[in-house]
């Protein structure tokens, strides 16, 4: 029997008011493997995203988070409802451009918030989970700090943390360091890549074309919402099939 | 005896009176409170029906002198056949009165709120009401501590109008001293000077609560 994707999105299709943002995507991510999503600005990176955790609903398709749908009910066809949602979306973690961090608890809080308060455990066991996430991704010295006097790229390894303490099986990143200072993005990036090595399956949209190309396995090109180059990064970046891609890459070499 | 002398003697008059104004006005405080974050809950809740309603209650008890509804409470209801205390009706009037200024202080703070951060929690997977009380209504309260400040004085000086519906509290107080004595001066000094000491007491409950927003980032407020 093949190996079961992690994630697998099949004939995923999206409008908004009318405007079709994504068009029939189809996807599969194994274990362990980091896909890179590039594509222009408006191409539909993040509502492919979102689409996985479900914070847009998709018209049509399907998506599946180890054999198990996200989403609709796999019998009937109808919504889930929130509980059962967010039963299947803890197998999902997030990281936002904007980090999304809560300004009004301290880093350590920030990170046990959903342990203690999701998951349940308890406060005592949360602490120390926490405590070990914030290590992994050196933000332990800080965990008393609130938010407001981070910098980015702290706040953005905070955000990390907070959403791989949840423990998930996939790790999705919406542009984690375009927000941030030049200077700040080798900090979130070298945290990524370790978790990459360590073992983390990750979909990164991401503008970073050094990092997609040395840390993915799969690079995934959308252009109006479709899929138009899919290919491993050696490929990729050295011979696209399609001339959009090349074009593509061309204007990153000149900026 | 001197006027003060008098006043003195009957100091158990203001201890009593002191008294139930801070029981009316702690109980209505805490239970408005309560009110506005649950109608602000309600109202941006899974079930869009109840949004109208909710918004017209917020805005016909605005749109609504205090002293209205407390006579309508205690004087009007028992023609329909609705019979409460002085205390029963005094607290619900409060209570719903104010409740609906605070659904409208939140919900002022609430729109601005970024939805980003909402985003996190239901990717955590909270629920909405765990999101609402955790993530969302702390931040409210940290942001709206000035107005949320201003408008428990006011709650706190609505009390007053209780007198007229028998409420036993302070400026009732003042007002048998008064007149049964003939001093009203020094009388109402001295109630004046007991709503000084409440209003003070909330000023510094809100000064704390600037010092946790400010030692978090929430210096517009
Ligand atoms: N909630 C929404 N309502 C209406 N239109 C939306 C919404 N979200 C996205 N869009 C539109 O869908 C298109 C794709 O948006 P999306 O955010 O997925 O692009 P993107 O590839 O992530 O772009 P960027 O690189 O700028 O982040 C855009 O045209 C955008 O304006
Ligand atoms: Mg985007």
């Amino acid at each position: 029997m093949p190996e079961q994707p992690e994630v697998s999105i099949r004939n995923l299709s999206k409008s908004f008011d009318g405007i079709e943002v994504l068009r029939d995507v189809d996807l599969e991510v194994k274990s362990g493997e980091v896909v890179s999503i590039l594509g222009s600005s408006g191409s539909g990176k993040s509502t492919l995203l979102r689409c996985i955790n479900w914070l847009e609903t998709p018209d049509r398709g399907e998506i599946r988070i180890n054999g198990e749908r996200i989403g609709l009910q796999d019998k009937t066809q109808k919504p889930m409802s929130r509980r059962e949602l967010a039963k299947v979306r803890t197998q999902l973690g997030m990281v936002f451009q904007s980090f999304n961090l809560w300004p009004h608890l301290n880093v350590l809080r920030n990170v046990t918030e959903a342990l203690i308060y999701v998951q349940g455990l308890k406060k005592s066991d949360a602490v120390e989970r926490a405590m070990a996430f914030l290590h992994k991704v050196g933000m332990a010295e800080k965990a008393a700090s609130y938010p407001a006097t981070l910098s980015g790229g702290q706040k953005q390894r905070v955000a990390i943390a907070r959403a791989l303490a949840m423990q998930p099986k996939v790790m999705l990143f919406d542009e984690p360091t375009s927000a941030l200072d030049p200077e700040l993005v080798g900090e979130v990036l070298s945290v990524m890549k370790d978790l990459s090595s360590e073992g983390y399956t990750m979909i990164i949209v991401t503008h970073e074309m050094d990092f997609a190309r040395n840390v993915s396995d799969q690079v995934v090109f959308l252009e109006k919402g479709i899929i138009i180059e899919k290919s491993a990064p050696e490929i990729f970046f050295h011979s696209p099939r399609s001339e959009r891609v090349r074009r593509f890459l061309e204007l990153d070499k000149v900026v | 005896m001197s006027n003060w002398e008098i006043l003195w003697a009957s100091r158990d008059v203001f201890w009593q009176g002191f008294g139930n104004t801070l029981t009316i006005f702690s109980i209505s405080a805490v239970l408005s409170f309560l009110l506005g974050s649950l109608l602000l809950f309600s109202m941006e809740g899974v079930r869009p029906r109840l949004k109208i309603p909710l918004r017209i209650f917020i805005d016909a008890m605005r749109m609504l002198p205090f002293l209205i509804l407390a006579y309508l409470f205690y004087y009007g209801l028992p023609s329909v056949g609705i019979r409460m205390t002085a205390w029963q009706a005094g607290v619900l009037a409060l209570v719903l009165y104010h409740g609906a200024y605070f659904a409208e202080i939140l919900r002022g703070s609430r729109i601005t709120l970024s939805s980003g951060q909402e985003e996190a929690a239901i990717a955590q997977g909270f629920s909405r009401p765990t999101m609402f009380l955790r993530i969302i209504l702390p931040q409210l309260v940290l942001r709206t501590r000035g107005v949320m400040g201003n408008q428990l004085i006011i709650l706190l000086k609505d009390t007053a109008f209780l007198v007229i519906i028998t409420v036993r509290e302070l400026t009732a107080a003042a007002n048998s001293l008064s007149s049964t004595y003939f001093i009203p001066m020094e009388a109402f000094i001295v109630v004046i000077g007991f709503y000084w000491m409440i209003s003070l007491a909330l000023e510094q409950g809100i000064r704390f609560l600037g010092r946790i927003g400010e030692k978090r980032g929430f210096n517009n407020a």
